[in-house]
């Protein structure tokens, strides 16, 4: 009998090594295939940087260098080495972050991007808020009451929001709401007279104004916000609202769905507690990947509201060939990219039993 | 044999061709398959306002000179931000020129860019797809390792840093937005390439000594069409943006080219005092993304049903 015992805790300890085994077998795989993209984004960069028809040493010193001091910036740039040392030594620099300097600014390529990141964080943040709170009841309304007129509304919201240049959108909302009506607030991220009463922080305007009790500033950072976030969220409403849609359309046709009912629960009770319990972790990872791409949305957002972000920096480093910045943000933009989707990764092994 | 005979009472006639029980032949089998998406295309009202679109988007591009009121190029600095009128249907932009005109030939170039990038980033993603798929092994894992890499990247931030690379214009925007969009496609035909490789009738091809090549060219890239035709579609929609945010940021086609987005982009300033210098080219941006999205839906549930 107690041989029973210990050969069935034995055999209990030997599965939960294996589990333990094939969970750490599964995270090396990851992070074998992660170091591999990420190789694989920096070496796809390089090539990006190398593309570039512009000369860098000109770009640096300008048309009018004499013979000397272009050879002496030649060399230090390293262009007089092979490609493959000069991928070595851009793999080196890359590892420890170290862009160079962006030609626009002179400061390092990375101290400019941490400058203006927050800009972005802040304005992502607010639309993803936006979109996930409409978003989501749209979608789960849309698969309630399915092939209505709620569901037709819904989906052509969904499609003219995959369809819609946002950057057109911002240019038309500025012309209504801030032109015409005057609601909210113009381009920029807040008015000039608040720009310098704001301390300096964590470079999140809302927080900062919150905390250093400035409710003027405050409210004026959120009427300056609240366009761009709004439009900026449009693409991510679309997607969120058609993802759940689908994701509680397939729930809502469960048997549990029709016991539930059975047993006297109300259509509401149902829906939102069960089912949509259920389909809550791929929503979270539909929400996280929404999230990587307002990033790219903020590109052409930030460029018509002039909000001095990750994007507006993208842009005018385009505009002016300045190709480490250009460089940098590609990569740091693949690199959050790639951290996005191995949190929703993580997410859904987390969470979701069924994965494990 | 006899009774399929008599089940075309009139021979020569299309419509007993086309709904014939059996087909004859291979075409008569693919007429027939065409015939009978066309006829579920017909009761999706949503999927026939996006082709009608789409159909019109083609004819105003193809017959531009004759549609077109005015010299696109011409500037008539005495009639600069009319508002529209008869004269001028769509009114006139800040240097006199007729909006209307612009916009019909600003459809070719649209068109232009979203046709050769599809034609471009389809097949490119196909063969990398299909390849990695059926060989397998370390093929597989090298191939998908790129296409990784490449999706790493939100398509417009790749394109964007591929312009700024390659130089601003029509034709390095299409490279910069081919080079951003095959790697779904290919993903989507491994994919699909993954399900059928093991079916009985590729291992039959493999029994009589058809070669890899072989049978990726004839027995798995045409199952794979289907669902590659209907993703690009969909692109077209995204391709459609990503052209005119390239243009809108200066990157893509130059003014004075009546591209959509270039015109938005010289138009923003005015836009406060003349409503239609803005309003007009975004939504014929918008337009044409949404009938490429609305037909690629239908097409979807046409000829995938599976994804539907």
């Amino acid at each position: 009998m107690t041989s029973l015992v210990v050969a069935r805790a034995r055999l209990a300890r030997t599965k939960r090594q294996n589990g333990v085994l094939r969970f750490a077998a599964s995270v090396g795989r990851t992070t074998v295939s992660i170091a591999a993209t990420l190789l694989g984004l920096v070496t796809l960069t390089f090539f990006i940087g190398r593309l570039l028809p512009l000369d860098p040493v000109i770009a640096i010193l300008g048309d009018n260098v004499s013979q000397e001091a272009y050879d002496t910036m030649y060399r230090k740039l390293g262009l007089d080495q092979p490609l493959i040392v000069q991928y070595g030594l851009y793999l080196k620099n890359a590892l420890s972050f170290d862009f160079g300097d962006a030609l626009t600014s002179g400061r390092p390529v990375l101290e400019d991007i941490a400058r203006v990141f927050p800009a972005t964080i802040e304005l992502a943040t607010v639309a993803v808020v936006i979109g996930t709170g409409i978003g989501i009841p749209m979608g789960v309304l849309s698969a309630m009451y399915r092939d209505s007129l709620i569901d037709h509304v819904v989906r052509m919201i969904g499609l003219i929001g995959y369809s819609t240049p946002n950057f057109w959108l911002g240019l038309m909302g500025l012309t209504v709401f801030y032109a015409s009506l005057g609601w909210v607030s113009g381009p920029g991220r807040v008015d000039f007279a608040y720009e310098f009463t704001i301390e300096p922080g964590t470079g999140f305007l809302l927080i900062d104004t919150a905390l250093q009790g400035q409710w003027e500033a405050f409210r004026n950072v959120v009427s300056h916000i609240v366009l761009p976030a709004s439009i900026l969220s449009f693409g991510a409403l679309a997607y969120i609202s058609r993802m759940t849609r689908s994701f509680m359309i397939e729930q809502l046709g469960q048997e549990y769905v029709i016991t539930a009912r059975v047993k006297g629960m109300s259509w509401a009770r149902t829906v939102w507690v069960h089912a949509f319990r259920n389909v809550a972790v791929q929503v979270v990872t539909v929400v996280a990947l929404s999230y990587a791409f307002l990033l790219e949305g903020a590109v052409l957002t930030e460029t018509v509201f002039a909000w001095p972000g990750f994007g507006r920096y993208l842009t005018n480093a385009l505009l002016a060939g300045d190709m480490n910045a250009v460089v940098g943000c590609t990569l740091l933009i693949g690199i959050i990219f790639v951290a996005i989707n191995l949190l929703t990764d993580l997410l859904y092994r987390i969470f979701d039993p069924r994965t494990r | 044999m006899s009774i399929h005979l008599t089940a075309a009472p009139r021979a020569g006639s299309l419509k007993t061709w086309l709904a014939a029980p059996v087909p004859a032949s291979r075409l008569q089998a693919r007429a027939q398959q065409i015939w009978r998406a066309i006829w579920r295309l017909r009761s999706n009202t949503s999927a026939l306002f996006g082709f009608a679109i789409i159909l019109l988007l083609l004819l105003m591009a193809i017959f531009a000179p004759l549609i077109a009121t005015h010299d696109i190029y011409a500037q008539d600095l005495s009639a600069r931000l009319q508002p529209p009128s008869r004269a001028h249907f769509f009114g006139t932009d800040e240097l006199g020129r007729d909006i209307f005109s612009r916009i019909v030939f600003g459809a070719r170039i649209t068109l232009y860019i979203a046709i050769l990038t599809a034609a471009i980033a389809a097949p490119v993603g196909l063969i990398v797809g299909t390849t990695a798929g059926y060989l397998g092994g370390w093929v597989d894992i090298v191939l998908m390792r790129i296409v990784d890499v490449f999706l790493a990247f939100p398509s417009l931030v790749l394109a964007l840093a591929f312009v700024a690379a390659l130089g601003p214009g029509i034709e390095n925007s299409v490279i910069a937005i081919s080079l951003a969009s095959w790697p779904p496609i290919a993903r989507l035909a491994r994919a699909e390439t993954l399900t059928i490789r093991k079916s009985d009738y590729v291992a039959a091809a493999r029994l009589q000594g058809a070669s890899s090549w072989q049978i990726i060219r004839s027995d798995i890239v045409p199952m794979c069409i289907p669902s590659v035709v209907v993703r690009i579609t969909l692109n077209m929609a995204a391709i459609i943006l990503t052209a005119a945010g390239l243009g809108f940021l200066g990157l893509g086609a130059q003014p004075p080219s009546p591209e959509w987005g270039a015109m938005l982009s010289t138009g923003r300033e005015f836009m406060l005092t003349s409503w239609w210098i803005a309003a007009i080219p975004g939504c014929s941006i918008l337009l044409a993304s949404l009938a490429f999205n609305l037909f690629g839906d239908g097409l979807r549930d046409i000829l995938d049903p599976r994804h539907g």
